[in-house]
């Protein structure tokens, strides 16, 4: 009935979706997976309305449609669950639900509260909710969250003439067994009023509540399996498919680390909110890899080396000194380097040149009594666009009009020509075309050639497989394998996912 | 031509062309508004204002606000003409002392106010908000609500002094506009107060102590309100509680309108100039096309929402709270 036809989308430097074919019969729950980067979440806001696609078509029991915004998809019976919870947390439960919708209260300009409340109950009821609608949605717990949205989306049952399909995304990433499994009881219940579409990446609970599965890669649906006629080990390979290209991640170039020198050991240590401690040492000219899902524990590896968070037990020490105060500035003082996965945020400075992000580091380096050597800045600066084929007109470029890639080198060169051996790299990848994602693996190998240690948090896994040294497989806060990748001898896709998932 | 020029320059230069078609807006109304000894009036007037926009402008960079320069100009002066007159009331004596001391008086004030700020984590609105009161309630006790008269010759040689047809404190506000020039583009705190303003937690990730940063922005601040109310104070020669009004407005308004971004990390000291300039000409020439009194302050405060209008670029910002 929700048809997709050779839907494409293109993004500068990206092609994210080629000619996908999608569909959603009445009544149905429709599984989506993929491994990042798959192109799973623009598929998703193509079909919620929020991208237009640039080809192909979409169509509604076989009458073409067009959305501008999601709201006309909402017009249309198309509902979205949304990952990161879009209710407002200090307004109460039935003004989140009936929110742009409170035109049907409203008497004399007044809103008469008493039949929102009613309404918002029947809403609930739905979903077997049964909480004071004048509640404020911050006290509900994440379960009880996740159901309001859905009961918020199902509201469309009453506006909209036709057939819903809603959009699940990731809705059990924050539930636990019993919260989930009646989650599934409920959308499996409500397939009589709406189909489902449902996004995870839990393969086991895809596996368990859809009655097909789309499998993405590389912005293409690759094979859509019909439940019982497959396996979770299948459809995990067809997620990563194709042979590595070797020469891509500059294999060729990966030579041994040297053992004897630990630049940075972890020893059993224990994170907030984690009951498993984490072992591991990191070497010079060592790519050390953490592989695991959204949430596996590999963002709090980075940051406690960085000093951002202070681990509650156990020991961490840096080129042999144990850390004894947690803060960037310490980390910074002994080498440490962090390029972040939110390079807006925490990579660049918008609105500073160049050499002013190059030198934010190291400004003690280039001054005297507080005066800065910008002369020196500026010859740094050049040096470091040379080098590395920043593309910027000159050093005095502001960084937030360079394209990603660029920006990356600058974060890169800042933290390199301040002499840094402990690189943490978080998807370093990220959002990059191919052309500068390929320099920045030159760039990773350049830092093992020169004695660097790199801690790598990779955007796909074929990255983490082609770069890495060691790959330590992270799962839930606790290192679950670890794997030696010298070239030749690497681990494949597959010998991680079965430990990932 | 109209191509060559981009946006970015145009929006860059937009505060300096409305200064400029201000000018000659009320040229054309009063040509006797263009004049030196009418120049020399604005440029006298704003003076006081320009230390006080100066002083805020290194807060709004680091993308907080102050609002104790009130409290702070009335503690200053107050402390300074005290001291003064203690110690003989005349720069010839011992009495000059008061004058460095009057600034780190309001260097000392500004690191309180940020410390507030920074230790006890109360938002810089409602600190500065209620240190400000702190400083008006100081002055206050000091003065018992007298007015304190500073008239030695050699201090108002400031007002009274003229080379070029300006007096000799506008051009020593010059100078000081330069030295927060070089602090702003040549040290180390004034690259650190852009970094805070453009991406905190980017700062703190490049190692940077960010509170730190924080304190040294409001003690910088502090120094030039008290440059604001030694100029003030030389400017009437008179002390009080109430020296300190207005400057508030004035001082934001003109940081605002000269294209300091009220979020952070844009603009800087030439642009607080140039503020300063356009309030301060939109006031001079409601006298001078003579326009009545009991309108200049609404008339004030229509130009300025008119001239933010035109200075700034509000695609930059989706919501405006």
């Amino acid at each position: 009935m929700y048809q997709l036809k050779a839907v494409d989308k293109k993004f500068p430097g990206v092609h994210a979706l080629k000619a996908v074919d999608f569909e959603v019969k009445r009544g149905e729950v429709v599984g989506l997976v993929g491994e990042n980067g798959a192109g799973k979440s623009t598929l998703m806001k193509v079909i919620y309305g929020a991208y237009q696609p640039d080809g192909g078509e979409i169509s509604i029991d076989g009458r073409a449609v067009h959305f501008a915004n999601p709201r006309q998809a909402m017009e249309q019976g198309i509902g979205m669950v949304f990952q990161e919870q879009s209710l407002i947390p200090n307004l109460t439960v039935m003004e989140n639900v009936f929110l742009g919708q409170e035109a049907q209260f409203v008497r004399f300009g007044v809103i008469n509260r008493r039949a929102m409340a009613a309404a918002t109950r029947r809403q609930l009821a739905k979903v077997k909710l049964d909480i004071d609608p004048g509640m404020v949605t911050a006290d509900l717990s994440f379960a009880q969250r996740q159901l309001v949205e859905l009961a918020k989306v199902l509201t469309l049952e009453e506006r909209v003439e036709g057939d819903l399909v809603i959009l699940l995304d990731e809705p059990t990433s924050v539930l636990n067994r019993e919260e989930v499994e009646l989650l599934f009881g409920l959308v499996r219940e409500l397939t009589s009023r709406a189909s489902f579409i449902f996004v995870s990446h839990r393969m086991d609970e895809v596996m368990e509540l859809s009655d097909r599965i789309y499998v993405m890669k590389d912005g293409q649906v690759v094979d859509v399996v019909t439940r019982g006629a497959s396996d979770v080990e299948a459809i995990q390979k067809k997620m990563v498919g194709r042979s590595v290209d070797k020469e891509y991640y500059r294999e060729p170039r990966q030579k041994p680390y040297d053992p004897s020198r630990v630049l940075v050991e972890m020893d059993r240590v224990r994170f907030p909110g984690r009951a498993a401690e984490v072992s591991l040492k990191l070497h010079a000219g060592e790519v050390l890899c953490l592989v695991g899902t959204e949430g596996s524990g590999r963002e709090a590896v980075l940051r406690t080396i960085f000093g951002m968070r202070t681990p509650l037990a156990g020991r961490v020490s840096i080129k042999g000194r144990e850390v004894t105060r947690f803060s960037p500035r310490n980390a910074v003082e002994q080498g440490v380097g962090y390029v972040p996965r939110e390079r807006k945020i925490e990579g660049i400075v918008a609105g500073m040149s160049v050499y002013e992000n190059m030198t934010l580091s190291q400004m003690r380096r280039y001054s005297g009594a507080g005066v800065l050597r910008t002369g020196e800045e500026k010859a740094l600066a050049r040096d470091w666009i040379k080098k590395l084929s920043i593309k910027a007109h000159s050093e005095f470029a502001d960084c937030g009009n360079l394209s990603g890639g660029n920006q990356q080198k600058v974060v890169l060169s800042k933290w390199r020509s301040g002499g840094s051996d402990i690189m943490l790299l978080d998807h370093p990848t990220r959002g990059l075309d191919i052309g500068a994602k390929e320099d920045v693996y030159d760039m990773i190998r350049d830092m093992s050639d020169d004695g660097v240690g790199v801690v790598l948090v990779a955007d796909t896994l074929e990255e983490a497989i082609g770069l890495s040294h060691t790959i330590l497989v992270l799962k839930d806060g606790v290192i679950q394998q670890k794997f030696d990748g010298a070239p030749g001898a690497k681990p494949t896709l597959f010998d991680l996912l079965h430990y990932m998932i | 031509m109209g191509a060559r020029i981009s946006r970015a320059t145009l929006l860059r230069w937009a505060p300096f062309l409305v200064l400029i078609a201000l000018v000659v807006f009320f040229t054309i109304l009063n040509p006797s508004f263009f004049s030196l000894r009418n120049a020399a009036r604005i440029a006298l007037a704003a003076t006081p204002a320009l230390m006080v926009a100066i002083g805020v402008t290194f807060i709004l960079i680091m993308g907080s606000i102050d609002l104790s320069m009130e409290g702070a100009v009335s503690v200053t002066a107050v402390l300074f003409a005290t001291v003064f007159l203690q110690l003989g009331g005349t720069l010839a004596s011992w009495a000059w002392i008061a004058l460095p001391a009057a600034v780190l008086a309001g260097a000392v004030f500004g690191m309180l106010n940020g410390w507030l700020h920074v230790k006890l984590q109360i938002p810089s609105f409602m600190a500065s908000l209620a240190f400000g009161f702190v400083g008006t309630g100081l002055a206050l006790m000091m003065t018992g609500g007298d007015r304190i008269r500073v008239e030695d010759e050699l201090f108002r040689g400031l007002l009274t002094f003229r080379f070029a047809g300006f007096p000799l404190m506008v051009w020593l506000a010059f100078g000081f506009v330069l030295i927060a020039w070089f602090i702003q583009t040549r040290t180390t705190i004034g690259r650190n107060l852009y970094a805070v303003g453009g991406g905190e937690e980017l700062a703190h990730a490049s190692g940077l102590n960010t509170r730190r940063v924080r304190v040294i922005g409001f003690t910088l601040a502090g120094a030039f309100y008290a440059l604001g109310a030694l100029m003030a104070v030389a400017r009437i020669g008179i002390a009080e509680t109430a020296t300190g009004n207005n400057f508030m407005f004035i001082s934001i308004t003109s940081a605002v309108v000269g294209g300091v971004a009220l979020w952070g990390g844009i603009g800087g000291v030439w642009n607080a100039v140039v503020g300063v300039l356009i309030v301060n000409v939109i006031n001079n020439g409601m006298v001078v096309i003579g326009l009545p009194d009991y309108l200049q302050d609404g008339v004030l405060g229509l130009m300025v929402i008119l001239a933010v209008v035109l200075s700034t670029d509000r695609r930059l910002v989706s919501f405006v709270k």
